[in-house]
């Protein structure tokens, strides 16, 4: 340790080298944070379904809907602490670009089914009583400029005409990942809306014990199979993950770019290194000469090197950790988006190993300098 | 007179590790700017090519996907009598009438069990005989099956066509032809030219597509640019006296200060086609993602497009030139008299 002095003053030597260099790997680790906590967040989406609650769809496909009698046998299932169901309503707010989920619900079961929506009990009541009433994220509230008691009106797509809401109730759900974009009404308003002609499509039930889950899907789907609609049912958890799947292998792509990008610094970092390696020939070989084992030296060459990655490192990784804290502006897109400790310690290490791997040849030079040759060179 | 680039390519070649490292560095930020571009390029092409601009494509209105639409067999029946509806245009799908037998689009026949010719896919209650497999030139139609639509009506949603397509007359009277079926008080649609309709559908997709590819590629782009700028501060410095003997030969200091930037792109160039070689395998790869405005998956191949190439050598070229920038001009300030006495 009494050599840091040594490896410090080594490094101010060139500060723009070193600068630069430690500049280099701050943007590779960012950039590897914000990719990282991509997959972490979809991943932790992908988690946030219950085991103890079941989805209930149309065995052909998500947008056909299932018939309003299958509430009552859900309902007699074994099992079956409740049953519920929902809507995809597809309106366009203003324009076709302001994408947000919106659904059509059964107000009372379905709030007693989600505890992870949270909200005062005024506004839940007031959500309740009235047939137009909207239920709205927090992060929606905030990405439009909305406020409690405004009305919206929606276009519809799936369901002709403009649709009038009024904010009744914010959420602000227990896990981020659960998603404070969402938009909630009554289905008895759509119900009527379109003269009756709708039914549910599907139903989520609430399970007395999740470890009855598989029995209950089999007997279901099983009930439903020669029906003239046949049922697929699977955990709400099951069903989540679908979802995140579908938008492709988003794990694949983030390892694929990020492996690039280590490659990419990797070399930047060694260039650097080597360069820095090549100027202290002579220095290195006086050292030698003053007594300086070649362990010794190999010790210092590398500790510098990885005095660079790992402060670069530590300034990308914490500077994505800052500035994708909790809330922050991508939570619009992935719910629960944020930096992870994990992602830090990850990143940290990976910074070290970037060190090592480009001090490691400019070190081994220096260790096998020949000092004679070395000395005439500078004479 | 200028300083000839031979100059600069004998230079690069004394230096072989320092010049493929910061080349190689360079490789990789263009090879996933290309690779995203690619992605994102790939989506829309799928898109914009379903469809044609002689076809018009009818919606209920206020439905903005085909998900979402319902027309009625009187509408459907009103439009068909229209006079500016081409006659006799289907084009020739082989499904007998009245069987229960599909078509499945070719990129889905890799993608999902049982789409082989002669199997069979069992969805509304009834099994479906697979006949044949259609190609569409890459577009998304690629990812559908198609029945014959008497067949299927009665299973899915009754007596409702979502969409109704057909060919017109006169292609270039599309304005008035979309009037004429809007303000129609019978009918209650809305009329869009099908290439310009599944165009639209890929805005949202290929924005974030391109958003992400610039972003990434920027981040590296700035990593890889410091990189450059130390191989080339040290190039200058280890070559003071050349540098010095190049000026009291009489070279202008413009002419080393350009001779630096061109050394400096060269570099980058080379990183450039190798990056751009790095990204032909994935040419053609297929992959699918869920598509935002219609709510269905659409399979695509990524497309290295020989414009995109271009763009990843003008991306590396410009890399070089930032990169390069300060230190030639600290090459064209060298004092003469002082590196010469030193060396």
């Amino acid at each position: 340790m009494k050599f840091m002095r040594l490896i410090w003053v080594n490094l101010l030597r060139n500060k723009r080298r070193t600068v630069l260099t430690v500049l280099s790997v701050t943007v590779a680790l960012f950039l590897f944070a914000t990719l990282r906590s991509v997959v972490t967040a979809l991943d932790a989406v992908s988690e946030v379904g219950s085991e103890a609650r079941l989805i209930t769809r149309s065995a052909t496909g998500i947008t056909f809907a299932l018939p309003q009698s299958y509430f009552e046998r859900l309902r007699a299932q074994e099992d079956v602490r409740s049953v519920s169901w929902a809507n995809w309503f597809g309106g366009i707010y203003v324009d076709q670009h302001n994408f947000f989920a919106q659904f059509a619900i059964d107000p009372q079961t379905y709030l007693a089914m989600y505890p992870e929506m949270v909200m005062p009990e005024d506004q839940k009541q007031a959500f309740l009583s009235e047939r137009t009433a909207a239920l709205v994220g927090r992060g929606l509230m905030e990405r439009f400029g909305w406020s409690l008691g405004q009305n919206i009106t929606l276009q519809g797509t799936i369901f002709p005409g403009d649709w009038e809401f009024t904010i009744r109730a914010v959420y602000v759900p227990d896990d981020p990942s659960f998603g404070d974009q969402m938009f909630f009404f009554h289905y008895d308003y759509l119900y009527e809306g379109v003269n009756g002609n709708i039914i549910p499509g599907w139903y989520i039930l609430q399970l007395e014990d999740p470890t009855a889950a598989p029995a209950v899907i089999d007997r279901i789907d099983r009930m439903f199979e020669n029906s003239s609609r046949p049922t697929k049912t699977e955990t709400e958890k099951a069903f989540n993950a679908g979802f995140v799947t579908m938008w492709g292998n988003i794990g694949f792509l983030v390892k694929a770019i990020g492996t690039a990008v280590f490659f990419a610094i990797l070399l930047i970092a060694a260039n650097t290194m080597m360069m820095a390696g090549r100027e202290r020939i002579s220095e290195n070989a006086v050292l030698k000469t003053l007594g300086f084992q070649d362990g010794l030296l190999f010790r210092l060459v590398l500790t510098e090197s990885i005095v660079i990655t790992l402060l670069g490192g530590a300034l990308g990784v914490f500077g994505s950790k800052i500035l994708f804290g909790p809330n922050n502006f991508v939570n619009a897109f992935i719910p629960g988006f944020e930096v992870e400790w994990s992602t830090v310690i990850l990143g940290l290490a990976m910074a070290t190993a970037l060190g090592i791997v480009s001090g490691i040849v400019p070190a081994w030079q220096a260790m096998q300098l020949p000092v004679i040759q070395a000395l005439r060179r500078v004479a | 007179m200028k300083i000839p680039i031979v100059y600069n390519l004998r230079s690069l070649k004394e230096r072989p590790v320092s010049t493929l490292t910061t080349a190689a560095g360079m490789s990789l930020v263009v090879a996933v700017f290309v690779a995203m571009m690619a992605l994102a390029s790939g989506f829309r092409a799928a898109l914009v090519k379903s469809g044609s601009p002689e076809n018009a494509l009818v919606l209920r209105k206020g439905a903005n996907a085909e998900m979402y639409s319902g027309i009625t067999r009187s509408t459907a029946s009103t439009i068909a009598g229209m006079p500016f509806v081409a006659r006799g245009a289907d084009n020739g799908r082989e499904l007998r009438p009245g069987a229960s037998e599909i078509l499945v689009g070719v990129k889905i026949i890799d993608r999902f069990a049982n789409t082989g010719l002669g199997e069979t896919l069992s969805f509304g209650g009834r099994d479906w005989t697979v006949v044949g497999h259609f190609a569409a030139d890459g577009s998304a139609f690629e990812s559908e099956i198609w029945a014959e639509n008497e067949q299927v009506m009665p299973v899915f949603r009754g007596e409702v066509f979502q969409s109704v397509t057909f060919r017109m007359t006169d292609p270039s009277s599309f304005d008035g032809i979309k009037q004429t079926l809007e303000d129609d008080p019978r009918l209650y649609v809305d009329v869009f030219r099908e290439n310009e309709f599944y165009e639209n559908q890929s805005v949202i997709l290929t924005q974030i597509l391109n958003f992400i590819a610039i972003f990434i590629a920027g981040v590296m782009a700035i990593g890889a640019v410091f990189g450059a700028i130390n191989t080339m501060y040290a190039a200058v410095s280890s070559r003071a006296p050349e540098i010095a003997v190049l000026l009291t030969l009489g070279f202008k200091p413009g002419h080393v200060r350009s001779s630096f930037l061109i050394e400096s792109v060269l570099i980058a160039l080379l990183g450039g086609v190798v990056g751009c070689v790095l990204t032909l395998p994935i040419n053609g790869l297929v992959t699918s993602t869920t598509n935002l405005e219609s709510l269905s998956e659409v399979a695509f191949a990524f497309r290295v497009t020989p414009s995109l190439l271009v763009n990843g050598l003008v991306f590396a070229a410009v890399m070089g030139l930032v990169g390069g920038f300060f230190p030639a001009l600290r090459a064209s300030r060298q004092p003469v008299i002082v590196t010469l006495r030193e060396a």
